[in-house]
């Protein structure tokens, strides 16, 4: 029979040692971790400007050929930072922290945003980051514009985990083609977003047609969650656009 | 000397061949015992992470199995359960470190089921009745064996989902587009857990009328 200290002893030194060997593996494999969600990163924000299908081996050389700037705005409209050197995956824009920002917006503090421009045959195309909440988990994306704010030239989504068929339709070609051509603001230049709706955006009036898609049928929750995250991350880059403008 | 040498069992004798042979047919953790449904049922929608699975199963059951089969005369009885599970747990975290910093594409859409391998009763349920009780190389065989005979379950029925849910394989589109033309569809149901469930239904079936040893008495 083993006794009460030596069943301690033999706990302890079995905690010790694993939590030792754990944290040597993730101490070990963090760069090449980090470097794939880098790379994940990349193909994403590549694939909104519409460069699709780059090879993981290729995206960091590909993503620093073709991005310009890597800017960083606060939410009053002003450029904080703007990166136009090499090594464009350890530049300010591209380290923000997204979901951070957006809950010191939801509690009225002040946050900063990304923004990357990408030079496609002379015209420049600027991609945002977007994120927000689907059914199960969370739900985020990119959106390229053109250069004047306002039409979109392509989007890309992804979930956490969002209900195969029906709400991770959100990551296929039949919604995402949707967008090309859609603008956020309206003849008075007012911000209208781009609303995932349903009953059709054939049945809108002609006007409305350009702020608005077709939800996912069976996807209702997935879909509003993508509608909001567009209102909500657009929104905050409001400022920025008139500023241009 | 000599007698000694005839006592040294061959490392592939018939008896450790079976312990590697038999969980893939006669003995098989998921038709057989039925166990490692939920994985079974969540990663076989597509041949890919199905195979990654059940690659990272294998690694785990063995490792597991060897490990545990080591400690087996140290470890007291009172928290047996607990340190087979430190173990599973700690070789299942490696499993999705590495798989995150190697294969990422495959680690995103295996996602929360790599750390369910923990709760794979398939794993636990060697270590308590095997590995607890046996030398370490019998151990891995038996290890590895049962691996496998999840894998292969994981790799039929992903096969047949994806190959009639997405029309293609590991993939790549198999089905012609001429068949598209003329109205063959994929079958969305196939995509959908139930349809593992079935799947996993219609093996069993084969298997038993296949082997008179499985035959249960009403």
């Amino acid at each position: 029979m083993y006794s009460n200290a030596y069943i301690f002893r033999y706990a302890s030194i079995m905690v010790i040692l694993v939590a030792a060997v754990l944290s040597a593996a993730a101490m070990l494999l963090k760069p090449l971790q980090q470097r794939n969600e880098a790379v994940d990163k990349m193909q994403s924000i590549l694939s909104a400007a519409g460069i699709h299908d780059v090879a993981a081996e290729d995206a960091i050389r590909i993503f620093n050929e073709n991005i310009t700037n890597m800017i960083v705005i606060d939410n009053k409209g002003n450029v904080v930072d703007d990166y136009t050197g090499e090594g464009k995956e350890k530049s300010r824009a591209f380290r923000i922290n997204l979901k951070d920002e957006l809950y010191k917006k939801s509690q009225n503090r002040d946050f900063e945003l990304a923004m990357y421009v990408i030079n496609l045959n002379g015209e420049l195309i600027y991609i945002i980051p977007l994120r927000g909440v689907g059914l199960w988990g969370p739900v985020w994306g990119n959106i390229a514009l053109k250069d004047d704010f306002n039409t979109v030239v392509g989007v890309t989504f992804g979930h956490k985990s969002e209900t195969p068929g029906l709400g991770a339709e959100i990551e296929t070609p039949i919604f995402e083609d949707q967008f090309p051509g859609k603008t956020l603001f309206d003849e008075q230049g007012t911000f209208k977003s781009i609303r995932v709706i349903k009953g059709g955006v054939a049945n809108l009036p002609s006007a409305a047609q350009l702020h608005a898609v077709d939800a996912i049928t069976g996807g209702t929750i997935t879909s509003n969650g993508v509608g909001d995250m567009l209102k909500n991350v657009l929104e905050s880059y409001e400022p920025y656009f008139k500023n241009q403008g | 000397m000599s007698t000694a040498k005839q006592e040294k069992e061959p490392l592939f004798s018939p008896k450790n061949k079976k312990l590697l042979t038999s969980p893939i047919n006669l003995n098989n953790p998921i038709t057989v015992q039925v166990l490692g449904i939920c994985s079974a049922l969540a990663v076989t929608a597509k041949l890919k992470p199905a195979f990654v699975m059940a690659v990272s199963v294998v690694v785990v059951t063995a490792l597991a199995n060897v490990i545990i089969s080591m400690l087996r005369n140290g470890i007291p009885p009172r928290i047996r359960i607990i340190v087979q599970l430190v173990v599973i747990a700690a070789l299942v975290i490696l499993v999705d470190q590495v798989l995150k910093a190697f294969v990422y594409d495959v680690s995103k859409q295996l996602s929360v089921f790599v750390g369910l391998i923990i709760t794979n009763c398939i794993i636990m349920g060697r270590l308590e009745a095997f590995a607890m009780g046996n030398k370490v190389w019998p151990s891995l065989l038996d290890g590895i064996g049962n691996g496998l005979g999840y894998g292969l379950i994981l790799l039929i029925v992903g096969f047949v989902r994806e190959l009639f849910g997405s029309g293609t394989l590991w993939g790549y589109n198999v089905i012609p587009a001429g068949a598209f033309e003329i109205g063959y569809m994929n079958n969305g149901f196939m995509i959908l857990p139930p349809m593992a469930l079935i799947i996993v239904g219609i093996i069993i079936w084969i298997q038993r009328s296949k082997n008179p040893e499985l035959f249960e008495e009403n």
